[in-house]
């Protein structure tokens, strides 16, 4: 049943920023044979799902420094100062890059590119192609992506481990879901892009797709995790569904109301009521600051009680049709037949919804981790520009400028090996295998693998939300020691091989108990409150003892184990995160 | 309104089926739910061996295409409650190989995309450093709503010429060739005009037009292929008028 | 050109089955404007017919003319009549979408390209029945 094959460098994820990488591969040496491995056809990859735009400096009045303060302060001093400069220095040629690719950008009347302000940013430098952004780039890279003869697609592949060898990553197994055939992939370099894990949570704006998968994959093969406390909530999704409604539509001028009619930020030290959005203040203050003053309004009563739990109101009626359908038609489309509302004469109800995770896989500058020959990039991946609160927009630039640097970085690595020994053959059987026997062969389970990722989101949702606690960080823990155990037991109703989805989701849902541990432990040592991560028991910032990032490994036995790691500051020291002045 | 409704769902094994067969089952009707929310509860709660593709659920990915009540449809962009009192038939898109229960191989699409080149073709790549290639927004508007395609393969399913014929290129690959060749920066017409002018590109279709009627986001195929009709017989009208080089 | 992997599994193809555009009613109308076709064909052959007749002097011409009256081709040109109409509005109705005309960068909206259609229809047709009524 075994297949094997063999790539220079492969990638493990087709979305944003697997296809930047790989291309970058393909243009550094073309000679390289490049694999993108991916568990949905590229087209499908949840960058697709990103709306409001890219932030990239480009105005006379702005500057790199600008936008790297922004960016710092954002983060709330969390972020790795060298690699936020060359962040900023990079994301402008980057979106550039793929305006010469075809990217269909928003233009200005003059045929510049159009930007529009965002969240936290103190000038307009967010690219946009209206406000299906990530759609187009995505479609764009994949299109382009096309062209290169040296690259390799393996379309709705599931990797279910890394091959590692003498301490260097050396190809992955992955499973064939249409065919249910395990194929074995050498490489001499792998790059992790397969996105973020918002699904550990129920209630999430990212697609099903996404379980944390390059997480967990790196977590099991000993490269560590960092940061993974900070979880960010968008604080505008649509109740029920968590649809995303893009921080664009208050960048355009949208307020966000409380059940009296009342811009409630004004009360949450984020500016004044100003008729016109006014950068870094009030609804165009940071995702986190936003979503807890959600929090603090609904233990005032101050929210609107929904069939699916409180929510505020985004009003975006004074924009009037013709912004609403230039600037932001897929918000009128998804309100309109997914709320069955229509924001040109109603208001939108929204809450706080899990969106994005800061924390990820360890990397320096290059995209490069502790373990030799792996690398990642994109959501996956923790640099860390992002800190404890990732400012919208810059996620997008993030896995263009990261994903090429990986590419570059992977391509280079690999040409210096030699292909992979006889050792990796005898890995990959053993992993058919365990695949074989532990999921479709054994018999006496009785776990159902949707309870317990039920279970799982339901818990993470009440110990890890937007605000925890020692206490329920701790009954989460435990929590999930529990299920990890129970998933010993699951029993699949399937055990066919082709398109096996209730195989893929166990093996999914396994990934995610990981990632979830992993945040868990994280959280419960930061015993501080910074950004993203806000303890009711250490309500203040510790730089003394927390201005570091937590590096999360897996011990023997299984449990994660927390060290920690300086933060890199060059110019801009910590200080006060000021809003709406 | 009732508090239940049924699902048809096609299911089709190859490890075990000749043939597709009807599964019902019952499932709670709330006013909330799509299509698709419906599926994941048959999945989750009573039946987990139902196959079937979904992702973003917020009708951008174009991964849940399915027949839903003979029609395609995005499942996730279908409410549940506009089939009341139901049964409600689900079946795989129309025109593909199933390969089980609701999954359908669109494999064949992805080889027509790449032959359509839908890449930016230049004959001088501009440096980075002289900045972007100018487009106003007219010029955008030109091609923009053919670059809307999430390649949900609804079209495929909808046209009765890619029933036929498998070989025809199909309204999708052939929309985002034409999103190419609109797009002012493009320089590479020339080079799709033998892919797009030959038998199973543009001239297979018969003008049928369910492809535009059935698209989720408004590409109009349609009108891209007859458009690109027009602009193949222009093209060959010159080369046969002007030998000497009006084909240019 | 990028390649794939894939080792896709035996899968079910479903025939198309003859009828299919019995099924929807957009297919049977695609189908019936086809078929329009063969009404057209038929109005031409009856044009030559009736030249021919013209030609072969007026006895001929008169046995042509009673057997137009014949109720099998009366009630057969009425048919034919229908799907000719049937055939231009659809058509009409189609041409804005294979003409996208730009005027000062905005398209010029479907009912302005398939207006000038019906306007040259309605004036051939007055024309015409001057002619014929005119005598």
């Amino acid at each position: 049943m075994l297949d094997f094959s063999s790539h220079d460098v492969l990638l493990v994820g087709g979305g944003g920023a697997g296809l930047r990488a790989a291309i970058a591969i393909a243009e550094t040496d073309p000679k390289l044979r490049v694999a993108v491995v991916s568990k949905v056809y590229p087209m499908r990859s949840h960058t697709v799902s990103a709306e409001g735009g890219a932030a990239g400096v480009i105005r006379r009045d702005d500057s790199l420094d600008e936008h790297a303060y922004d960016t710092i302060s954002g983060g709330d001093w969390l972020c790795d100062q060298d690699d936020v400069e060359a962040f900023v220095k990079e994301a402008p040629e980057e979106l550039l890059r793929l305006e010469h690719w075809g990217c269909p950008w928003s233009r200005e009347a003059d045929g510049h590119i159009a930007v529009r302000p965002f969240g936290g940013m103190k000038k307009m430098r967010t690219w946009f192609a209206a406000d299906k952004t990530g759609f187009h780039m995505l479609h764009t890279l994949f299109q382009t992506s096309l062209k290169y003869n040296a690259i390799t697609r393996y379309d709705e592949f599931f990797v279910t481990k890394l091959l590692v060898d003498d301490d260097r990553v050396q190809g992955v197994v992955a499973l064939e879901l249409m065919s249910g055939k395990i194929q074995a992939i050498s490489a001499k370099a792998v790059i992790l892009c397969t996105g973020g894990c918002g699904r550990v949570f129920r209630f999430t704006t990212n697609a099903s797709i996404k379980s944390g998968d390059g997480m967990a994959l790196a977590y099991r093969a000993g490269a560590p995790l960092k940061d993974m406390e900070f979880v960010q909530y968008h604080p505008t999704g649509l109740p029920f569904t968590g649809i995303l409604i893009t921080e664009a539509a208050r960048s355009e001028g949208g307020y966000l109301v409380n059940k009296d009619g009342y811009r409630y930020l004004q009360d949450y030290n984020l500016g004044t009521a100003q008729p016109k959005p006014v950068l870094r203040s009030m609804e165009l203050g940071p995702r986190d600051r936003l979503s807890q003053a959600f929090v603090k309004e609904y233990e005032r009563g101050r929210t609107i009680d929904g069939p699916y739990g409180p929510v505020v109101h985004l009003d975006l009626r004074h924009l009037g049709e013709k912004v609403i359908c230039t600037k932001l038609p897929f918000v009128r489309e998804l309100c309109l037949k997914y709320e069955n509302i229509d924001p040109v004469n109603e208001m939108v109800p929204v809450r706080p919804v899990v969106h994005y995770m800061m924390g990820g896989v360890h990397t320096d500058i290059n995209g490069a981790t502790p373990l030799k020959g792996l690398y990642a990039a994109g959501e996956v991946a923790c640099v860390s520009i992002n800190g404890a609160n990732r400012l919208g927009s810059n996620s997008l630039p993030e896995l263009l400028v990261f994903g090429a640097r990986a590419g570059r970085a992977a391509a280079m690595f690999a040409a210096e090996q030699i292909l992979p020994g006889r050792q990796v053959r005898a890995q990959a059987l053993d992993e058919e295998a365990r695949l074989e026997e532990h999921f479709l062969q054994e018999e006496g389970g009785r776990e159902r693998v949707s309870t317990i990722r039920e279970e799982m989101q339901k818990t993470m949702e009440e110990s890890a939300g937007i605000y925890r606690s020692g206490e329920s960080l701790r009954r989460g823990a435990d929590k999930l020691h529990e299920l990890q155990e129970r998933f010993r037991c699951i029993s699949l109703d399937d055990r066919s091989r082709t398109c096996n989805t209730e195989l893929l989701s166990a093996l999914e849902v396994s990934y995610m108990l990981d990632v979830a541990e992993s945040m868990i432990q994280c959280a419960l040592q930061r015993t501080e409150s910074r950004g993203a991560h806000q303890r009711t028991d250490y309500p203040a910032r510790n730089d003394e003892n927390f201005l570091v990032h937590s590096l999360v490994s897996r011990t023997q036995d299984g449990a994660p184990r927390v060290k920690y790691l300086p933060v890199s500051i060059t110019r801009w020291p910590p200080g006060e995160r000021i809003y709406g002045t | 309104m009732a508090e239940a409704i049924t699902l048809e769902v096609t299911r089709y094994h190859p490890e075990r089926d000749e043939e597709p067969s009807l599964q019902s089952d019952e499932v709670p009707l709330r006013k909330e739910w799509v299509v698709l929310d419906a599926l994941n509860y048959v999945k989750d709660k009573v039946d987990g061996t139902l196959s079937f593709r979904w992702s973003c659920r917020m009708g951008i990915c174009g991964s849940c295409g399915m027949m839903v009540n003979g029609a395609p449809k995005l499942t996730c962009a279908t409410f549940l409650s506009d089939y009341a009192p139901g049964p409600v038939r689900i079946a795989p898109l129309d025109n593909f190989p199933v390969i089980r229960d609701l999954v359908v191989d669109i494999s064949d699409f992805l080889i027509k995309l790449s032959r359509a080149k839908p890449w930016l073709i230049r004959k001088r790549e501009k440096p980075l450093s002289e900045g972007e290639y100018l487009q106003t927004a007219d010029e955008l508007d030109t091609y923009k709503q053919f670059s809307m395609c999430i390649n949900c393969m609804l079209c495929y399913a909808a046209c009765p010429v890619y029933g036929l014929d498998p070989l025809f290129s199909g309204p999708a690959a052939i929309a985002l060739a034409q999103r190419y060749n609109l797009d002012s920066r493009d320089e590479g017409s020339n080079q799709r005009l033998d892919i797009l002018s030959h038998s199973d590109g543009i001239w297979g279709c018969t003008f049928v037009g369910e492809c535009t009627e059935v698209c989720p986001k408004n590409v109009d195929p349609a009108g891209a292929i007859q458009q690109y009709k027009l602009t193949a017989t222009k093209e060959w009208m010159k080369s046969f008028l002007m030998p000497w080089g009006g084909g240019e | 050109m990028s390649s794939s992997i894939q080792h896709p599994p035996r899968s079910y193809r479903r025939r198309v089955s003859t009828y299919w555009w019995l099924g929807r009613w957009p297919y049977l109308k695609f189908i019936l404007r086809e078929l329009s076709s063969i009404s057209v064909t038929w109005f031409v052959v009856q044009t030559l017919l009736q030249i021919s007749a013209l030609s072969r002097g007026p006895t001929q011409y008169m046995e042509f003319e009673a057997w137009l009256r014949r109720p099998i081709v009366l009630s057969l040109n009425a048919v034919s009549f229908f799907f000719i109409v049937f055939h231009a509005v659809t058509w009409f109705n189609l041409a804005p979408k294979a003409m996208a005309i730009r005027v000062g960068g905005k398209r010029v909206p479907s009912l302005l390209i398939a207006a000038p259609n019906y306007l040259a229809w309605l004036v051939a047709s007055v024309a015409v029945a001057w002619i014929v009524l005119r005598g």
